[in-house]
């Protein structure tokens, strides 16, 4: 019966004629604009793939020095040289953790899905267990990543690539969660010390760039404690990266908090809920619904962030990255190295951004 | 012999230098229906507010079931727990399905299992006709039945006082008569009942006591024969046909 159509009926048709030539200057707009998408995503895709160096070059051999990437054998003429990031592939997930430990950080990798699913989905079967394992994470990961009682120990200045990416902005926003949530309620209180202790708070963390709280965090957290107790330098940006994460979280759930109409603590009250379980019950499940999209806005610029890490002397994936283009076998791949390294930030960020697109379209229980 | 369970003695309260009530004097029966009406501003819904402390009085004294209203905590929970309150804006919890809704305060504040606590939300859904929505999420029901299942929340924690603080006033007109009828069903069960509304016909119905108040003060106070047909009160004459004459 299809065929019985009239021609412009068909939906395609009608849809190209309405939205890319409903008059004669958008058509040439739309034209215009075919010619630049298909010269920009040829030019490179013929760079990142149908040109492209990975194992071997275009003569057969194994790449093991730039000089055997094609491009530089016939300038001109080959695409990216990707041999760089199978070489140093290692070191780009692991850092300097020793070769024959990276089991324990794969392991670590292949636990960490089943330690968030729990938070994650609540709709889950089994989700208690889930939720105990979560628990448990923290000391399972850093009992292998830092070893003792029986596994090798690895110091943290060993550990970097993606590695200490993750370590730092995974546990960094977890652990500023629960932080943010008691210092957006401690603004909002009644009682004018704890007011007072987290309006300070909060406005000096933001009024102060990330940079210099690393540099803070790694020159003067030593001074604080006492002598001889020298934390590592990944604790103290984990504890620079925490805080700076906890006050601007903590505004997003204030924003949200805010949106809650009076009334909603005021049944709460008048059935005799005391402040902690209307806050718990009542309030903060619908603030934070609402502060979902700029709490995972604050979570993707903080793991973005991770990477000025580099100049207190840690080598998280950038540090890595910027480590390979100065190797002298390796120079001048630049292209190829932090294309990847915005390809790996990409994957994660717009992961986080799905995820709370998810979680919104979830957690709607009204009609509007 | 007749038992005071809400005594108001000489309370004031201000908002800043507003003075919204002044000297208010006031003492309900067990089971006394009290309809409490007036223009807006005058002081009607914040007295009620009062009884359960949702706002704090400056001067005077409030004593419910014999229990003073001060700063402390307990007697503030205690009193709650046995005074239920319906809002113009019913208020429900909107991330909570209906049976959620009901059933919170039973589990959280009186500590019941889940499995009774619904059971008993369901019974009081069915007191109010909409069991079948029991699984629905507030915004998904009408303002009568949102209101309806306000009523059904408060009394699921077995109050022997119920406020309502213009239960009817932000609901279209053909659902008015659901809730109400509700309303007049708790009153002929005996519930104390204090109900700022303006719904004239549900009050003759109803009330024991007919209140009207003006700038914070309660003008006239009388049963609703002689409130009705015979106010005293000019200020009462005027706003009573007002309302009655619209």
């Amino acid at each position: 019966m299809s065929s019985s159509i009239p021609f412009t009926h068909n939906k395609y048709y009608s849809w190209c004629r309405n939205n890319l030539f409903s008059s004669w200057i958008n058509g040439i707009i739309t034209i215009l604009s075919i010619y630049f998408i298909y010269e920009v995503s040829s030019f490179f895709l013929n760079w990142t793939i149908f040109e492209a160096d990975f194992v071997n070059n275009f003569r057969g051999e194994k790449i093991t020095d730039r000089t055997f990437c094609s491009k530089n054998i016939e300038p001109g003429q080959h695409g990216a040289c990707w041999a760089i990031i199978i070489v140093r592939f290692h070191q780009f997930i692991y850092g300097f953790y020793p070769v024959e430990e990276a089991w324990r950080v794969n392991l670590v990798y292949g636990l960490l899905p089943f330690a968030l699913v729990g938070i994650f989905f609540d709709n889950l079967p089994f989700r208690k267990y889930f939720i105990y394992f979560t628990f448990l994470f923290p000391f399972i990961g850093y009992f292998l990543l830092y070893g003792g009682a029986g596994l090798d120990v690895v110091g943290t200045s060993k550990w970097g690539g993606l590695l200490v990416t993750l370590f730092l902005g995974v546990t960094g926003i977890l652990l500023a969660f629960p932080l943010s949530i008691i210092l957006a309620l401690g603004r909002r209180s009644k009682m004018p010390v704890i007011k007072t202790i987290c309006v300070i708070f909060i406005e000096f963390i933001r009024g102060v760039p990330l940079i210099t709280l690393l540099f803070t965090a790694n020159v003067m957290l030593p001074l604080f404690l006492p002598e001889g107790v020298r934390p590592d330098n990944l604790l103290r940006a984990l504890v620079a990266v925490t805080l700076f994460q906890s006050a601007y979280m903590a505004e997003a759930i204030r924003g949200g908090l805010q949106a809650i109409p009076k009334g909603q603590l005021e049944a709460a009250q008048s059935l005799g809920l005391t402040y902690w379980q209307s806050t718990r019950k009542i309030i903060l499940p619908q603030a934070l619904k609402i502060s979902i999209p700029p709490i995972v806005n604050t979570c993707i610029g903080l793991f973005k962030d991770t990477s000025l890490v580099l100049i207190i002397g840690l080598f998280d994936l950038l540090g890595v990255g910027r480590a390979a283009v100065a190797d002298i076998d390796w120079a001048k791949l630049h292209y190829e190295v932090y294309v990847f390294i915005s390809l790996v930030f990409f994957i994660f960020c717009f992961g986080m951004s799905r995820y709370s697109l998810y979680l919104e379209k979830k957690l709607k229980t009204d009609n509007s | 012999m007749t038992e005071q369970v809400i005594q108001l003695e000489k309370v004031n309260k201000w908002y800043d230098d507003f003075h919204v009530l002044k000297d208010i004097d006031l003492s309900v029966d067990k089971g006394q229906k009290i309809v409490i009406c007036g223009p807006s501003g005058s002081g009607k819904s914040t007295m009620i507010r009062c009884i359960n402390r949702l706002e704090a009085h400056q001067e005077g004294k409030i004593v419910v079931h014999g229990t003073e209203l001060t700063n402390d905590l307990k007697n503030i929970d205690l009193i709650r727990k046995n005074v239920g309150m319906v809002f113009q804006q019913f208020n429900l919890f909107p991330h909570l399905s209906v049976l959620d809704n009901i059933s919170l305060a039973p589990i959280w504040v009186k500590k019941m299992p889940k499995k009774e606590a619904e059971e008993i939300a369901m019974s009081y859904l069915e007191k109010v006709k909409i069991p079948e929505q029991a699984e629905k999420f507030p915004g998904q029901l009408s303002g009568g039945q949102q209101q309806r299942v306000a009523i059904a929340r408060s009394l699921a924690m077995n109050p022997d006082i119920m406020l309502f603080d213009e239960p009817t006033s932000a609901l279209d007109p053909e659902m008015i008569k659901e809730v109400l009828d509700v309303m007049i069903q708790l009153a002929e069960e005996g519930m104390t009942m204090l109900v700022v509304t303006h719904e004239m016909g549900f009050a003759k119905t109803v009330a024991d006591q007919m209140i009207f108040m003006d700038e914070g003060r309660i003008v006239e106070q009388a049963k609703p024969d002689e409130f009705f047909n015979n106010p005293k009160s000019d200020r009462t004459k005027l706003f009573l046909s007002q309302i009655l004459n619209h």
